[in-house]
């Protein structure tokens, strides 16, 4: 650890390449940090917008017409805005309708903080078009196999989570892949709300230490490194439950 | 011979204008009181040191000064409105005789203008809380967290040196309102441009209750070359510190004291 904090500020000492993450304990410190939150925020939005395009397409073929009503509306309101627009919305224009809690000192607390706050508005972002995204898996399933399952005693529910859901997965693996690689991209927004995720440190510290050119490479190797492995995983995935013959 | 006549002519020109270009270099104070009238270059979007009435007036704590000057000279005073990135170039191109516009002193600056001595202001950054909160030193901000815009070089000393929260946005606008929503309890931010907020009646629930840090000095510049005019307002300078000519001019304009302005008038009282 010393010797390429070392190598890192004798960089910067010959040849003005300042890369202060690797040598300034508090810069590190922050950097990392905000690695961390960027890794967590990724991983709960890509969990909880897959769930929500899971529950969303169930909801779309529900035999209620209020359900498929409300699914539709959700869809047509975060597919056809902005996500930078939706975050502003969620963290100054709901937020602000919530109560706050305050403390002894008079300092006020909001009850939902940024970070929640980022959480649920690009899970409803990225989560509106993985509910398309299923739909398309869904209605790819020949009616016969459903038909197949009905005749079974197959409930519509058990349907959908022991035949149709597993099947529609398979098929609608690429677009999901797609989807989840554009999530991680979107993540970087929360800046704008001030949660402390990658974006925000790294302009915290390019701020500080002028090294502009610096940061922003390590940012696109992170991001890079990030979309890898998430790509990396999901073809392994895909992979692995692969069905002979489906979709041939 | 007319070839000879025009030739003449145009070498007697030339001396003309150099011998006045070297009136000018002897005395700017001379040249400004044979003009008749000062130009002073002042802000005019940054109340309450220089912005414009309703009826077009330059008011604030700078445009007095610079009537103050225009006073001493005994000439009519003429304001040109500035912004940060034209104001030296404005006073380089001789647009304006002095400058006056909420310009912090560094080295740099002062390679491309004369900055007269001393200085005669200086900011620093504080917070702006609601008025429910009743702190009374910075070591109470120890993990409180503090609205403030990216890219101030404030946010990481709040954050190590009194272990505030910097919550920081991209605009004033954005932090302003994440100050009234109460996802922070304070906002960090330039003490004079609080000063500013302030005195608007929709933050009459806010104050800015700390004594300001870290302040940067504000100096008045002049030309390069024109060491008489740089004289009499560093004379001027000096003078209004002994009247407390700038602490009447807070209190005239509804800020506090700053503590340079005290300091200042205590050294040369």
């Amino acid at each position: 650890m010393d010797l390429i904090a070392g190598w890192f500020s004798h960089l910067n000492d010959t040849t003005g390449i300042n890369f202060t993450v690797f040598y300034d304990a508090f810069d590190r410190a922050r950097f990392l940090n905000g690695f961390l939150v960027t890794l967590e925020l990724c991983g709960v939005t890509i969990t909880g917008s897959v769930l929500m395009g899971i529950l969303g397409a169930w909801g779309q073929g529900a035999r209620s017409w209020l359900i498929r009503v409300l699914v539709q509306f959700y869809i047509q309101m975060f597919r056809n805005t902005p996500p930078l627009v939706q975050v502003y919305f969620f963290y100054f224009g709901l937020s602000a309708l919530l109560p706050k809690v305050t403390d002894n000192l008079g300092m006020q607390h909001p009850l939902i903080g940024g970070f929640i706050w980022a959480s649920i508005s690009l899970i409803c972002f990225a989560g509106a078009f993985n509910v398309e995204i299923f739909r398309s898996g869904i209605e790819a399933i020949p009616n016969s196999t459903r038909e197949a399952a009905e005749a079974l005693g197959y409930t519509r529910l058990q349907t959908y989570i022991h035949i149709v859901l597993p099947l529609a997965l398979r098929i609608c693996m690429p677009a999901l892949t797609n989807n989840l690689v554009n999530l991680i991209k979107t993540t970087p927004l929360a800046y704008a709300i001030a949660v402390p995720e990658l974006l925000y440190v790294s302009n915290q510290i390019w701020s500080d230490d002028e090294n502009v050119p610096e940061m922003m490479l390590l940012l696109f190797i992170i991001y890079i490194g990030l979309v890898g492995i998430l790509v990396f995983a999901m073809h392994r995935w895909e992979r692995a439950l692969r069905v002979p013959g489906l979709g041939r | 011979m007319k070839i000879n006549q025009f030739a003449f002519g145009a070498i007697a020109a030339v001396a003309a204008s150099t011998s006045v270009i070297a009136t000018a270099k002897a005395d700017a104070v001379q040249d400004i009181k044979t003009k008749g009238v000062l130009v002073v270059g002042v802000k005019a979007d940054y109340p309450p040191f220089g912005s414009l009435s309703p009826s077009g007036e330059n008011i604030g704590i700078e445009p007095d000064l610079a009537r103050n000057l225009a006073m001493r000279l005994g000439v009519k005073i003429q304001f040109v409105p500035v912004v940060a990135a034209n104001r030296m170039q404005f006073l380089e191109q001789g647009k304006i005789d002095v400058l006056i516009a909420t310009m912090n002193d560094t080295p740099e600056r002062e390679k491309i203008v004369d900055i007269v001595q001393p200085d005669y202001y200086a900011s620093g950054y504080n917070v702006m809380l609601p008025k429910t909160i009743h702190i009374t030193s910075w070591s109470q901000m120890q993990g409180v967290p503090m609205c403030a815009i990216q890219g101030a070089f404030y946010n990481k000393e709040v954050a190590e040196k009194y272990g505030a929260e910097p919550v920081a946005f991209t605009g004033v606008a954005e932090a302003l309102t994440a100050l009234r929503q109460g996802r922070c309890n304070a906002f960090v931010y330039d003490d004079t441009a609080i000063e500013g907020k302030l005195q608007n009646p929709t933050w009459a629930d806010y104050d800015m209750p700390l004594p300001s840090q870290d302040p940067k000095p504000w100096g008045i510049a002049v030309k390069q070359g024109e060491p008489e005019l740089a004289d009499f307002v560093s004379k001027s300078i000096i003078d209004w510190d002994k009247t407390g000519y700038i602490l009447s001019l807070e209190t005239k304009y509804g800020i506090k004291h700053s503590s340079f302005a005290e300091q200042m008038h205590a050294k040369y009282k």
